[in-house]
């Protein structure tokens, strides 16, 4: 073999296969636990990198995970936060069916509200199942010791964090995101707002979708400057609209260079050099 | 004299306790305007939830120095009004310190009050210099002109006037026990209305008497007129917040009801054999005056105290937009007087033709994020994101009254399957860069 074909080889097997439930079905197989992707996760060029990270773990740590692929489609999220509730449990409907075909009984999902819809709105309408948000999931790796890091994967850096209000408020979820940063040993510096007193990022209730109102500053300039103001390297977030929002934050105070937004998938992806 | 006193007492006693049922009375109504929602499940839950957060005033305490002084003018207030209990018998029966049988407790308990009594009067003097020498921002916001500061401004006064005479009462009462004046028995302890008794040294026995009995009269017209003043007040929310932090709502924040009518409009669309065909097409979706809302909401907005904490930690109003959760308790609130008032003289069927809409609008209820920041900051458990989205709801479903963008957005959901304008064959792409 030459040595290109060699490389070519490297490449191809590093490249990872993501299975649809359809694919597994045709095997007589089922997932044991489904990769909610969720629009953004699915089209967003930034939110994209959070679902490959994020499927580089679940491929390293070998769980039998697998994606609806085409056959996923908007929770309606946005539709109903948008006062179209007619559209939303038309989604809804929709997507319950498809989840209760395939006999789907856990979910994982990168985005908070992906996982507040599916986890409370989807029950009443006739989908109950088992959702946890990928923070959750990581967390649990990492408990289990499925998931270590070597020393000082991160080497005391100054890390701050977002909380997401579908993850935080809505839903009570402040520890599991918390304990990935201490198992990466990273230096977490908290926001004077944070926990239940997060500030939101401006994008929730569809206002990802529009303009705001008008006002003296954006939401997200605002969340941004604290989250730079603590000095830190990195701001981990845990929504990929959150992530844009804060990002676009970044950027408007002139700090991309210094300063990284990433999602806790990315960094835990990072430490392992996925 | 005495009987002509007390007579006037019961009859004092009775038209103010009549006239607060009454208003307390129409509230309820008012309340009840709401649509009805059973609301009684997990009661142990709801008890601990009201003793936390109501009774114990848990979130309160999340800003210090608010919560403190107010936890010093609530226990204050409760433990004061003990003695209006010995009040009222001494009024009704024409007795002095009826309770003083009770000895050494009794001293006790006088000497506390008047401790107490200081410490409100503090705590008073704190607020008062918080709304208007430091000018705190959350009281100083569009819709805290007007009455809304008034109303504040007054019960604060209404109570260092009731602290100071019940002080001065005490003081006058001590120089008479000590004159050994027929019917003034030596009973209580005054370690601060002692230091007041300069005051009214010189005057003889008659005088004080009168000087003791206006004081008397003085501190419980006082508190009567206060009862009648809390319904219209604020200052309500010294009684609904046990109801209201008993009624929260237990479900996740994030949780938005799915509306039942529409659940049935879309069952008939795709699967009619899960449709029920008897249920009447809505007659209209979301909420378009308070009628629409849950009577909870309505509660809600009764037992609102105005503290602003809510609209202080709301990332569209701290950014300068409209929007404010405090607005839409008070517009709630005032919208349901008024249409209260209306039916009262028009009769319960009568609707004025006006509605909430008229009150909040919509650049309000679209800068809401639904981040729930509000709910959390509010230290009684008020919900004014339930409000502000049951009226999107309407504004969305009834009027198509929303921004082209959303439109856009609804669009490509039911087009694409997602709420940008990409193909959803395209949607496991990025599963051929991994
Ligand atoms: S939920 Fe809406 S009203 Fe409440 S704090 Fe957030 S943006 Fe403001
Ligand atoms: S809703 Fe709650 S936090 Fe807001 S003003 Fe009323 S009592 Fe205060």
């Amino acid at each position: 073999m030459d040595e290109r074909s060699i490389i070519a080889q490297a490449i191809m097997s590093k490249k990872i296969h993501v299975p649809t439930v359809a694919e597994l079905l045709a095997q007589g197989e089922k997932p044991d636990i489904l990769f909610w992707v969720g629009c953004a996760g699915s089209f967003d060029e930034r939110a994209q990198k959070v679902t490959k990270a994020f499927v580089k773990i679940l491929h390293h740590v070998g769980l039998k995970y697998a994606i609806l692929g085409t056959e996923e489609t908007c929770t309606g999220d946005p539709a109903k936060r948008a006062g179209n509730e007619f559209l939303f449990q038309m989604q809804a409907m929709a997507n319950i069916a498809t989840l209760n075909a395939y006999e789907i009984t856990k979910i994982v999902t990168t985005c908070p509200h992906c996982f507040n819809t599916i986890k409370n709105e989807y029950p009443s309408l006739g989908g109950s199942y088992d959702v946890i948000h990928h923070t959750q999931l990581l967390q649990n790796l990492i408990d289990e010791g499925r998931l270590t890091f070597g020393k000082d994967p991160f080497n005391g850096r100054k890390i701050t964090y977002h909380d997401s209000c579908y993850l935080g408020r809505a839903n009570g979820v402040y520890d599991a995101p918390r304990k990935i940063l201490e198992a990466l040993d990273a230096e977490l510096i908290e926001m004077k707002r944070c926990r239940k007193n997060g500030l939101c990022c401006g994008a929730g209730g569809a206002q990802m979708f529009k303009d705001a109102e008008q006002g003296k500053k954006e939401i997200n300039i605002e969340r941004s400057e604290e989250a730079i103001s603590t000095g830190a390297q990195i701001i981990s977030a845990n929504c990929p609209f959150c992530t844009t929002m804060i990002r676009d934050g970044v950027k408007h105070a002139q700090k991309e260079n210094e300063v990284e937004v990433l999602d806790l998938a990315e960094l835990v992806a990072k430490a392992k050099d996925l | 004299m005495r009987y002509i006193e007390q007579f006037l007492f019961v009859v004092v006693l009775g038209v103010a306790i009549y006239f607060f049922t009454q208003k307390i009375k129409q509230i309820r109504r008012n309340i009840f305007l709401g649509k009805a929602e059973s609301i009684n499940d997990q009661k142990s839950l709801r008890w601990k939830i009201m003793a936390k957060v109501a009774l114990g005033q848990s979130k309160m305490v999340v800003r210090p120095v608010a919560g403190f002084f107010h936890i010093l003018i609530y226990v204050g207030f409760i433990l004061i009004n003990i003695e209006v209990l010995e009040i009222i018998i001494d009024g009704v029966v024409g007795t002095h310190r009826s309770l003083a049988f009770l000895g050494s407790i009794y001293n006790i308990a006088i000497g506390f009050f008047e401790i107490l009594a200081v410490l409100v009067l503090i705590a008073c003097v704190v607020f008062l210099a918080r709304r208007f020498i430091i000018k705190i921002p959350r009281f100083h916001s569009p819709e805290m002109k007007g009455w809304a500061t008034q109303d504040a401004t007054y019960i604060l006064v209404i109570e260092m006037v009731l602290m100071a005479a019940l002080l001065q009462m005490n003081a006058v009462d001590q120089l008479l026990q000590e004159k050994g004046a027929d019917h003034y028995i030596a009973a209580g302890s005054f370690p601060i209305s002692h230091y007041l008794t300069g005051l009214f040294t010189g005057y003889n026995t008659a005088s004080l008497v009168i000087l003791e009995r206006t004081f008397w009269w003085f501190h419980i017209l006082g508190i009567l007129f206060f009862l009648n003043y809390v319904p219209y007040s604020k200052h309500l929310h010294i009684f609904l917040a046990f109801p209201n932090t008993w009624y929260s709502r237990l479900k996740p924040a994030g949780e938005f009801t799915n509306m039942p009518e529409i659940t049935n409009e879309v069952n008939l669309m795709l699967d009619p054999s899960k449709a029920d065909p008897n249920m009447p097409p809505p007659e209209k979706f979301g909420v378009n005056d308070i009628t629409d809302l849950s009577w909870k909401n309505i509660l809600d907005a009764y037992s609102c105290t105005e503290c602003g904490r809510c609209t202080s930690s709301c990332p569209a109003n701290l950014t300068g937009k409209k929007l404010s959760p405090r607005k839409i308790m008070m517009d709630t609130r005032d919208r349901a007087e008024t249409l209260g008032k209306a039916k009262d003289e028009n009769g319960l069927d009568y609707h004025d033709g006006k509605s909430l809409h008229d009150l909040i609008s919509q650049e309000e209820l679209l800068a809401c994020t639904t981040c729930n920041a509000c709910v959390e900051a509010c230290p009684i458990n008020i919900n004014p994101v339930e409000i502000i989205f049951g009226m999107r709801q309407y504004q969305t479903l009834e009027k198509s009254a929303m921004p082209s963008e959303w439109a856009m957005m609804n669009n490509n959901i039911e087009n694409n399957q997602a709420p940008w304008q990409f193909s959803p064959s395209d949607r496991a792409n990025w599963t051929n860069e991994v």
